[in-house]
């Protein structure tokens, strides 16, 4: 009994020490949730402000100009809009498929034990560093298809003018490349996560109706995951958009202009803000190296937005159909 | 009836044989393609380990840069550089990431809540080139480049990811447990500080391992911060410090094949840190999870 009086002689005290307590891990888990938020504006708000001087020259008419010339000092980003856009859309079509099924794989079919492994080891591919990839890219990818895949390419899909042009070691076609191997354990660990996440009942029912493993695949897996598999295939694009150190090694930054030839070199928004921004001399150029980043920051920001709003929909229906 | 009969003998006419094959097709299609995945995984390491492995020796990890056209020389400003870079990125980002993910778990009212979250979700997808050019702006320009303008532009980096890896943790902590304390009486903070804290340091910390082995192999955010440094090992972060990933870039861009050995090797140093170190702290990740849901 003679420990109650104690306690509540401490209450006085403790309380005071309660409240301060609360409202000072309030006050700083806020602020630093909000410094977090202030920074992502001031993100935005520095590029901005950093392309004022080219966006008053060339006003928005610099987004679909042709012309990038230091000298003449004219500036325009449809080039790499175009080089970003190609690269891009390349690498999706290689890792997009590649990607979903992997993911089938690592979640329907693999053995338990080696879907571990296998899982990791394709997580370490995301791993790998962007500039030893880009190394890899420029010294032994490049080399390597400029003999043995472009040529029997050119050769059997020529009349194309996408495979015309002269096979080389490094350029858009191997960007592509490089950002495929990027894009793809991306969109095989979101695909793999959205597969395992299909309710057992529904994958089980199918086989027991005498499904095969690929019908209950299509008809249940990959039908009831359409939305996510969507927003994985949008992030794999962000990250292929905004890679800037590895495709600046492979692509060669030569030829910028709009044409037809995977095999010519090129340039992407990023790879053109990498490669230049450091030797940028005048103001104007440096201020169009920041438009551009605006253009990216833009695109980053919307291909991300996108992916997001269908990821939250997607797992609000998903929650609340089980 | 005696149309049901086909179907329910054994032998399996021809639309079952082709089913199956199409079932088989669609299995060895995906095994194929986790194959090639790890080919190429396989590939890119075996690449890097038998160029870059034998350049390595004890003098290129411990001498200095070599000067323009020197045979020879090292990294070892590299390594130092680029350790000091991530120590502050890691000052930075682990204290904010932390509590940014505790007030979303703790404290934030649902809209606030989902506003930074996506905030984090954005950040997380910033193209890091955009970082780079972020911070030339704020802290480079009319300044000189510096560590701590490339330690700052690295820890933008890490911050939506160790936030990312907290919350998961902390998602992870019993809610059973923290509705006991509150039926205690116990305060917030304290729960905070003797219960969540605790119980999720260790997925914390294999969290922010897997941010700081991404941060070191980071190069465009540092490419515009801190590329332009002197051939010794320094220490001095008001001015731009040596790091491998810039360095990396940089011999990658040389004719020069002296220049492509050292980078080849350095690749192989790069790398051996973030595999091993990622590989490590998954496995980590991997048992406190398990031992937190259980």
């Amino acid at each position: 009994m003679s420990v109650v009086p104690a306690t509540q002689e401490l209450t006085g005290g403790r309380r005071v020490r309660d409240w301060l307590g609360d409202r000072i891990m309030f006050g700083l888990t806020l602020v630093a949730a909000l410094a977090t938020v202030a920074i992502m504006v001031l993100i935005a708000y520095k590029v901005v402000r950093g392309a004022e001087l080219s966006y008053r020259a060339f006003g928005l008419s610099f987004v679909t100009g042709s012309v990038w010339d230091v000298n003449k000092a004219v500036f325009g980003a449809a080039p790499f809009l175009f080089g970003t856009a190609v690269t891009s859309l390349m690498a999706l079509l290689i890792a997009a498929p590649l990607g979903i099924a992997i993911g089938l794989f690592l979640s329907e079919l693999a053995p338990r034990g080696v879907r571990v492994i296998i899982g990791a080891l394709v997580e370490l591919l995301a791993a790998i560093p962007s500039v030893v990839l880009g190394l890899w890219g420029i010294l032994v990818l490049g080399p390597f298809a400029a003999d043995h895949i472009e040529p029997p390419l050119q050769r059997a899909f020529g009349f194309l003018p996408i495979f015309s042009g002269k096979p080389g070691s490094s350029g858009i076609f191997i960007a592509g490349l490089v950002l495929a191997i990027m894009v793809v354990p991306i969109v095989a660990s979101i695909c793999r996560e959205l597969f395992l996440s299909v309710p057992t009942e529904l994958e089980e029912g199918a086989l027991a109706l005498g499904a095969t493993r690929w019908e209950m695949v299509r008809g249940v897996v990959l039908s009831s995951s359409r939305p996510g598999i969507a927003a994985a295939i949008i992030l794999g694009l962000g990250r292929a958009i905004g890679e800037a150190i590895a495709v600046t090694q492979v692509i060669g930054a030569g030829n910028s202009g709009i044409h037809a030839s995977l095999f010519a070199t090129g340039d992407t928004l990023a790879s053109r803000i990498a490669g230049e921004f450091i030797g940028a001399s005048s103001k104007l150029q440096i201020a169009s190296l920041f438009y551009l980043a605006g253009i990216l920051l833009v695109i980053g920001l919307l291909t991300n937005l996108l992916a997001q709003v269908i990821v939250r929909r997607f797992e609000s229906q998903r929650v609340g159909a089980d | 009836m005696s149309a049901v009969e086909p179907a329910l003998t054994l032998r399996g006419d021809a639309r079952v044989r082709r089913r199956r094959i199409v079932n088989r097709l669609a299995e060895s299609a995906a095994t194929i393609a986790a194959l090639a995945a790890l080919a190429v995984l396989g590939i890119v390491i075996f690449s890097v380990a038998k160029r870059g492995g034998g350049e390595l020796s004890w003098g290129f990890l411990t001498e200095d840069l070599p000067t323009f056209g020197q045979t020879g020389g090292g990294i070892a400003p590299l390594i130092v550089g680029s350790a000091i870079l991530v120590g502050i990125a890691t000052a930075i980002a682990l204290p904010l990431g932390v509590l940014t993910a505790l007030f979303l778990s703790e404290f934030a009212p649902r809209r606030l809540s989902a506003a930074i979250q996506l905030t984090i979700d954005l950040m997380n997808g910033l193209p890091s080139v955009i970082i780079g050019i972020f911070v030339f702006g704020l802290l480079v320009y009319g300044h000189t480049q510096s560590g701590y303008a490339g330690g700052f532009a690295l820890s933008i980096v890490m911050l939506p990811l160790i936030a990312r890896s907290t919350q998961e943790v902390l998602r992870l902590v019993p809610r059973a447990q923290r509705e006991a304390a509150l039926a205690l009486g116990v305060s917030r903070w304290r729960i905070v500080v003797g219960i969540v804290l605790p119980s999720a340091l260790g997925g914390i910390l294999t969290g922010t391992v897997l941010a700081i082995a991404r941060a070191a192999g980071e190069t465009a955010p540092l490419l515009f911060t801190t590329s332009i440094f002197v051939n010794q090992i320094t220490s001095d972060v008001r001015h731009a410090m040596p790091n491998i990933p810039v360095q990396i870039f940089i011999w990658s861009e040389s004719p020069d094949p002296e220049d492509h050995k050292r980078a080849w090797a350095s690749a192989f140093v790069l790398i051996m840190f973030v595999l091993v170190t990622s590989l490590l702290a998954r496995l980590a990740l991997a048992r406190t999870r398990r031992k937190l849901s259980r």
